[in-house]
Order: structure tokens, then sequence, then C-alpha cells
């Protein structure tokens, strides 16, 4: 019961307060465009503290971004020795996780709120994915092994704070990107409450041939099969006849 | 040079992608085999997804089979009578073979049993290619001169519905060729691959045709069963990615003709040791995955 009051205390107090300093803040980029030769991509996000009243002495401020790629159910494999081998004996249906997550802070987490702000706000990739699953192998690995590709990602001092005011943080964006919407927040912290949440969006998208190529192959199946072939055949035939010209 | 791929999803260097269609299409060349159980995993090894990779190495083996038939028709060593029976029975193969392939990935083990399917098959006819290879030799330094009775007279010679081959100097039943090239589909199918590594020694041994006729008419036989295929991939999963295939064809075709050009100057017998230990490295390689510890026990499912 008591720490239902607080949780409720932590989450409404900051809204209570939300007017004393606001996030402004802007991308270098919200639409991104995967074309043939997308090699991933990267995006500035930067902005400032907006406040009415002066910087308030001892007390400390820290930003925290995040970014989220669109979410999908997760099956989860694993693998056990058989008869001598080692095969898949379970697949396990997780629930709807993010592709991509990246955390972003001034400093590192732990040192900016207490672990109950970070489980109210779902801020570290623990606490956002599939955190009603904690401690179930299948969902550990999850985080293991996307946290290995980097896909799920940290940077303790990714963000940096000019005179409490103006903040930059810059997110790398993988090449094998999926397709979506991309959420980002910006977390305004001081003294490890939550002032402010500031949401936008990073529209992923194919462009071009590679757009072309995917909706050809999902709408007109026959004739995207067809015409790898016809592109195969001929490129077989191309190269004998060029080889038989160029022997001769 | 990275590349994004749209229906894999993923970026990958297009060098990279050059080169494994290169080397494929040499042993194509080589060897009158597609190279599909080669390019596949060499697929996955890059990062591309399983259903993809099975896909798109189909539609590559069709350009860099087009790329050696073409060859191997100027030299006149495609058996086509042979070819279209054997194609016959390869179209009925890839269709059971797909219902198999459906059926299992409705359980969910069609991963293992693409594996065992390739440790098993290319351990067997490694291992047979290989000893056979090695007293062949043995033989033609022993006794130089004296060569091998081509046609010897076994079960298969005593089948009805007898049909001559001329390309082949065979007059044989059809039912042996239509039996191997319904086997070979059906195979083909399961295994994402053109079957050319199972149809070789099957003609050569079974069926016994001459080698020098054995690689193009694989290759002919390869060519339409594997067309077969991309379609059906195509239709059902969405899963060739052509940005994929033109790269690696553009390799393939070219190394296919250089293979060619290997093969024949290259004695029959060096070229089975040679197909042998490719085979038998390839399963090795398959079965030491199955045998050893994974060091991550748990995989994301990929649809």
């Amino acid at each position: 019961m008591r720490q239902l009051v607080l949780a409720i205390v932590l989450l409404v107090l900051p809204l209570m307060s939300a007017q004393a300093e606001e996030v402004v803040a802007d991308l270098s980029q919200s639409r991104v465009s995967i074309t043939s030769n997308f090699d991933g991509s990267e995006i500035l996000i930067f902005g400032a503290v907006k406040r009415e009243d002066i910087i308030p002495e001892d007390s400390e401020l820290d930003i925290i971004v995040t970014v989220m790629g669109p979410r999908k159910m997760e099956t989860i494999l694993r693998k056990a020795r058989r008869f001598g081998i080692w095969i898949n004996v379970e697949s396990e249906r997780l629930g709807h996780a993010p592709s991509f997550y990246s955390v972003a802070s001034t400093r590192p987490l732990e040192d900016i709120i207490i672990p109950m702000m970070d489980s109210l706000w779902q801020i570290s990739a623990d606490e956002q994915i599939l955190s009603e699953r904690r401690g179930l192998p299948a969902r550990e690995a999850l985080l293991r092994i996307r946290t290995e590709n980097g896909l799920y990602r940290r940077s303790n001092e990714g963000v940096t704070l000019n005179s409490e005011t103006l903040f930059n943080t810059s997110i790398a964006l993988p090449a094998n990107l999926v397709e979506g919407e991309y959420t980002t927040r910006i977390l305004l912290v001081r003294d490890g409450m939550i002032l402010d949440d500031y949401r936008t969006a990073i529209e992923v998208q194919k462009v071009g041939i590679e757009r072309w190529l995917y909706n050809l192959a999902y709408d007109n199946a026959i004739l995207y099969g067809l015409l790898s072939l016809l592109l195969a055949g001929l490129s077989g035939w191309g190269a004998s006849e060029i080889f038989r010209l160029i022997r001769r | 040079m990275q590349i994004f791929l749209p229906i894999a999803e993923v970026s990958v260097n297009a060098f990279v992608l050059l080169g494994l269609g290169g080397l494929v299409g040499v042993l194509s060349g080589m060897f009158g085999v597609g190279g599909g159980f080669l390019i596949t995993p060499l697929l996955f090894f890059v990062g591309i997804p399983p259903a993809v990779a099975v896909a798109t190495s189909a539609n590559q083996i069709v350009a860099s089979s087009v790329s050696g038939v073409l060859a191997h028709f100027k030299r006149k060593t495609v058996d086509l009578r042979m070819g279209t029976v054997l194609l016959i029975g390869g179209l009925i193969g890839a269709a059971i073979g797909m219902q198999i392939f459906n059926m299992l990935k409705a359980m969910g083990q069609v991963d293992l049993l693409v594996t065992l399917c390739y440790v098993v098959f290319l351990g067997i006819i490694g291992a047979l290619m290989f000893v056979e290879s090695l007293r062949a030799l043995r033989r033609a330094k022993g006794r130089p001169g004296k060569t091998r009775e081509r046609t010897k007279h076994t079960w298969v010679h005593n089948l009805p519905f007898k049909m001559k081959f001329r390309a082949s100097g065979l007059y044989i039943s059809v039912i042996p060729p239509v039996v191997v090239g319904v086997v070979v589909g059906m195979l083909g199918a399961i295994m994402g691959v053109g079957g050319g590594f199972i149809m070789v020694p099957a003609m050569i041994y079974i069926l016994g045709m001459p080698t020098k006729v054995v690689i193009g008419t694989s290759l002919f036989q390869i060519i339409f069963v594997t067309s077969f295929n991309t379609m059906l991939h195509a239709y059902t999963n969405h899963t060739v990615d052509m940005m994929l295939a033109l790269i690696l064809l553009v390799g393939g075709v070219i190394g296919a003709q250089i293979g060619t050009q290997i093969g024949l100057k290259l004695k029959a017998e060096q070229l089975r040791i040679m197909l042998a230990l490719l085979v038998l490295s390839v399963c090795l390689k398959l079965g030491l995955d199955l045998l050893i510890r994974p060091s991550e026990l748990f995989s994301i499912g990929i649809l």
C-alpha cells in the first residue's frame, strides 16, 4: 500500500511542477529513408531547457533520451540435447518487444533516478521490455541477444548538457533497420524527479527501388517471380555470350 | 560498399555477395551442381534470414545453370532426352517436396529436418564418391590402357518401357531416371537446393551415364526445377530477394564460365574426387554444429 501511494505521488508530482522547467527539442531528421545504399543512420537530437526562473542551485539537472523501434510479437526458441544432437525443443511466444531500444543519458541512469522511477517511467531496457516476464529465461535471452547485436543499447554519457540549458545527443540507427515509427522520449530530471517528458517520432521507410521491389513482391507475387526468373535467365545467357565473344 | 536488401531487410557488403556468387558459380560450372547446398549455408553466415536465403539461392541457381548449360550445349554434352525424362520426375518431386516442407513448417521442426537431410545425404554421397574415385584413380595408374566396362548389365536394364538415349549411349527403361528425378526434386524442395550434388552421382552410378554428359544434362534439368521452386517461394512466402539475387548472379554467371573451362581441363576422376571432398567438408561442418553445444541456447524466432 505504501508503495502504491509513493508511486502515485512520484507520478503526479512532476505534472504539478511541470511548468518550472520544460524541454524544447528537435531532431536533425524526423524521417529516415531506406535507400539501396542505406548503411545505418545517425540522428542528432538537440534542444534546450526552457525555464521561467533562475537555475536552482545545489541540485542536479539530467537529460535522458530513449528511442524505441516498432514492437512485434517475439518467439524465442530453446535448444537442448536430444539423441546426441542439439535441436530446438521449445518455442515460446513471449509478447511484444521493440526491434530497437536505445537509452542515452547525461550520467549513468542509476545515479540519476531511483529504481522505482525507472520502473514507473519504463526507462531502462530491463524495465521497458517485457518487464512483467522478468526472470523468465526466454525473456532474459531476448534482452541478451538483442544487446549483443547492438539493437538494445545504453549510453551512460551519451547526452551532453551545456550550462544546464543546451543539450544534444546522437542516436546511431543500425543498418538492419525495421520499417515503422520510432518513438523518441526526452526526459528532464532534476534531483531524481522527472520534470518533463517530451515525445516525438521518427518515421523509417523504404524508398525508391527498395519500396518498389518490396511492394511488387507482396502485391504481385507471380509477376515478381517471373521477373526474377527473367533476370536470372537473361544474365545467364548474357554472360555466356560475352564470354564467347571474349574467347574469339 | 554496403547495400540494403529490400526483402531480406538487412544491409550487407556487396563485394562479399559478389565473391560468394562467383565461388559458387565456379563450382557450378566445374561439377554441374547448382551450388545451392553451398550458397544457402554461406548466406546464413552473412546474416541473410534462412527463408530468404533458401528462396533467393534457388533463383541464383537458375542463372548460373543457364550460363553453364549454354557452354555445354556448344560442346554437345547435354542429353536432352534424358534431361526431359529427369525433369518430368523432378517437377512431380518438387511439388511433393513442397507439401512435406509446409507440413513440417507447421510442426516447427523444419530447420532440423533440413540440416539432417544435408548431413545424411552429403555424408553418404561424399563418402561413396570419394571411395569410388580413389579406386578409379588407382586403377587408372595401375593398369593404363584398360578402361572399365561401361555398360554393365544390372537390374536397371531389366525394367520395361525402354528408351534409347543416344547422347548417353544408353538403352534403358525410363523408370529409373523418372524415380531419380522425383527423389532429387523432392529433396531439392525440402533442402532449398537444385539437387545436382545428388543427381550427378545418381546419373553416374545408378543410370551409368558417361561423366561428360552428366554435367550438362544435370544443369539442364536443374534450370527448370529451380525455376519452379523460385515461383513457389515467390508466390507462397514472398521470400525471393531480387536485389540479392542480382548481385549473386552477376558473380555467379562469371564464375560458371570460368568453372566450365576448368572442368574441361581436368580429368573426370580428379573432378569427382574434388567434388567428394567439398561435399564431405560441408557435411562435416553441418554435423559438428549439431553435435557441439551452442554458446547460446536461445534464439529469436524468425516468422
